[in-house]
């Protein structure tokens, strides 16, 4: 393998490599026939994020004979490399990375000015293909924004806010942060944030909806975004469902998929309606026990060929687009044990992996529900107080 | 119980933000007290907060374009809240480039007071924030906590010199002790000592100034206190260093009064806010 990224691109290789370390701790790195692919993901599986940079990114891009090549590395070893961004843009011309095959190394070669030459070499694991399977063309609603507006929209959120909620109607967006039902829950302070559907490039909704999502893992994207001026893309559908964002020009494609609380009120069937199918295609067929260990050489061991996005014809059936959304309890319900039935063996993958994200979202989702029902109805009522 | 108020002018939005910011800094929780003219942030000295205790007063016409206020009754008519500055500071901040702040006092779970900002938005329809604060309504009976703080008898009053220079005095002082002795004389001399056993260090002001008081009746100040004697206060020296150190709005006049051995009284006074603050003398 050798690729080389010359001027600007090595920035924009650099800011990748630094937005990918907000979602994990590792680097997942595989170049393919479409470009470089880099990926993360988090510890819990509940956000994954791919950059994709195309050949015509790299002055050179070369995939290895055998096509097979894979690897990953810490994350923080590669953000070393290309430490300080602005150092980067004023005395690196070009960035080489190639892999050393009498070393088994990583090897990444810096040519910055006066001819000096700075060589990392890093060493790797092997390991196979990191995917998610999610399509952005099945979900039901898709906004594209400036990057702008999305960050001038959480910077209303304190830093620390863990989760957000989106809520979309025919002509308008409401971002509110999304509060855990515990003992403080009633003294937290609430944001919305209500903007018109004017405010964004596109406005495409068929179902109306409302979502939660880890913000943390979010803020990656934005930086990223921002200072590449591309708009964002946000891919949705109804709670449970991952949401998708994308930041897309001619040479590299970025996709964050994160998982979303799932609307469901009853504990039997929010194991499996959490799942963010980040599970391969084979995994329901080759996945035959239990723990979790096998869960995630299952997810590694995958064999997916081509290009990084899949159609998820795996995930459980569901007719997305017709669904109205307070009415879908029953539908969800069903299908959702259809699903259970299928796949047995993930009820402890995903409570093991949502345990700290998501509680009982049986609870949360009933909490959740109930401060939106207030907050509608007493903008009427905002002068009655008792003493 | 009625509160509905609204602010238009950026000016205004902004020195409001910089009071309410000061007031965070200095305490997690105090009580919000709204009147008919009045807006005032009290903190009543307890155990807990180290004796301290603040009193921040602001001519409400002076800040907002819309006053609607309905007190507890006829012939009670305030509103005493619990608050946390914190979260107010917080939703303040994003709306510093709003066409208008709106707060009002409403009931969600809970009691809330709730700022709704109109901001600027690329389209035509203004983007909306709504901040929901949750706030403790204080019944009447507890009203007289938070009264307004008498002047204290005080031995002598001074001017305070440059606040900068004051902060970084005092910052470096920190570093080296905890409890600071400020002592002042009615000829304008103020020292700021430290003493440990390694090491003390005084800071000698002069020409500071002496505020004259005795025409309002509140202090008469005794002639025959001889000009040069220093009355001196003891106190936790964090405690001066916050207040300092969260000073957003640049006072017109800043002061105290020292009750030797016993409060420092530290009075920050502005065109329409006003704020004191007590601290103890410690042992």
């Amino acid at each position: 393998m050798d690729c080389v990224a010359t001027g600007g691109n090595v920035k924009v290789l650099a800011k990748a490599i630094h937005s990918l370390s907000r979602i994990g701790e590792e680097l997942y790195l595989e170049p393919v026939e479409d470009g470089l692919a880099l990926r993360s993901v988090n510890s819990s599986r509940s956000a994954f994020a791919c950059f994709l940079l195309s050949p015509l990114f790299f002055q050179r891009y070369q995939t290895p004979s055998d096509q097979s090549f894979r690897c990953k590395m810490p994350i923080k070893s590669v953000q070393s490399v290309f430490k300080s961004l602005s150092s980067l843009e004023r005395s690196v011309e070009k960035c080489r990375i190639q892999f050393n095959n009498e070393k088994s190394r990583l090897t990444i070669t810096l040519h910055c000015k006066h001819g000096l030459l700075k060589t990392h070499n890093l060493s790797f694991q092997d390991c196979e293909s990191l995917q998610a399977v999610f399509d952005k063309d099945s979900c039901a609603n898709m906004l594209q924004a400036q990057s702008r507006l999305m960050v001038d929209t959480v910077l209303h959120f304190p830093p620390s806010l863990e989760e957000v909620n989106l809520s979309v109607s025919n002509d308008r967006v409401w971002l509110r942060n999304h509060i855990e039902d515990d003992a403080d829950s009633s003294r937290a302070m609430m944001t919305e944030l209500c903007l018109s559907s004017d405010e964004f490039d596109q406005f495409a909704v068929n179902t109306q909806t409302s979502i939660t999502f880890c913000l943390k893992e979010l803020r990656g994207l934005l930086v990223f975004a921002e200072s590449s001026g591309l708009p964002v893309s946000i891919y949705f559908d109804e709670p449970g469902s991952p949401v998708i964002l994308s930041v897309t020009d001619s040479v590299l494609e970025a996709n964050f998929v994160l998982a979303t609380l799932s609307e469901d009120s009853h504990p039997k069937n929010h194991v499996n309606a959490n799942t963010k199918h980040l599970q391969a295609e084979q995994m329901t067929d080759d996945f035959m026990c239990d723990d979790m260990d096998s869960v995630l050489i299952a997810m590694e061991t995958s064999e997916l060929p081509g290009p990084s996005h899949v159609p998820s014809s795996s995930s459980p059936p569901h007719n997305t687009n017709n669904r109205k959304h307070p009415a879908s309890e029953d539908e969800e319900e069903e299908e959702q044990e259809e699903a259970l039935i299928e796949r047995p063996p993930n009820k402890k993958f995903c409570s093991l992996f949502f345990g700290s994200v998501l509680l009982a979202s049986s609870q949360l989702t009933n909490q959740t529900i109930q401060n939106q029902e207030v907050l509608a109805s007493d903008s009427d009522n905002e002068d009655q107080t008792e003493s | 119980m009625k509160f509905r108020s609204k602010i238009i002018d950026v000016g205004c939005l902004n020195h409001f933000t910089r009071v309410v910011n000061t007031v965070s800094k200095l305490t997690k929780s105090c009580v919000l007290r709204l009147t008919r003219d009045h807006v005032y942030f009290v903190l009543s000295g307890k155990i807990s907060t180290g004796g301290v205790s603040m009193w921040c007063e602001l001519l409400q016409v002076n800040f907002f374009d819309e006053y609607q206020m309905e007190g507890v009754s006829a012939d009670a008519n305030e509103i005493f809240l619990e608050v946390t500055p914190e979260n107010l500071s917080r939703a303040l901040k994003t709306a510093q480039n709003a066409k208008s702040v709106k707060m009002k006092l409403t009931k969600k779970n809970c009691p809330c007071l709730t700022l709704a900002a109109e901001l600027p938005s690329l389209s035509s329809v203004s983007r909306v924030v709504t901040h929901d604060i949750p706030v403790d309504v204080i019944p009447r009976r507890l009203w007289h906590d938070f009264r307004e703080p008498q002047m204290p008898d005080f031995d002598v009053s001074i001017y305070l010199p440059p606040l900068k220079t004051m902060k970084s005095v005092v910052d470096r002082m920190k570093n080296l002790s905890n409890y600071l002795v400020m002592e002042a004389n009615l000829k304008g001399d103020m020292n700021l000592k430290i003493e440990t056993d390694l090491v003390s260090v005084t800071t000698h002001f002069k020409d500071l100034g002496n505020p004259p008081w005795g025409d309002d009746g509140s202090q008469t100040v005794s002639q025959s206190r001889d000009d040069d004697l220093m009355a001196e206060v003891r106190v936790d020296i964090r405690k001066l260093q916050q207040f300092l150190t969260g000073q957003q709005v640049n006072p017109s006049k800043a002061m105290c009064n020292i009750v030797h051995k016993r409060i420092l009284h530290l009075i920050f006074l502005h065109e329409d806010v006003s704020l004191q603050y007590f601290i103890p003398a410690v042992v």
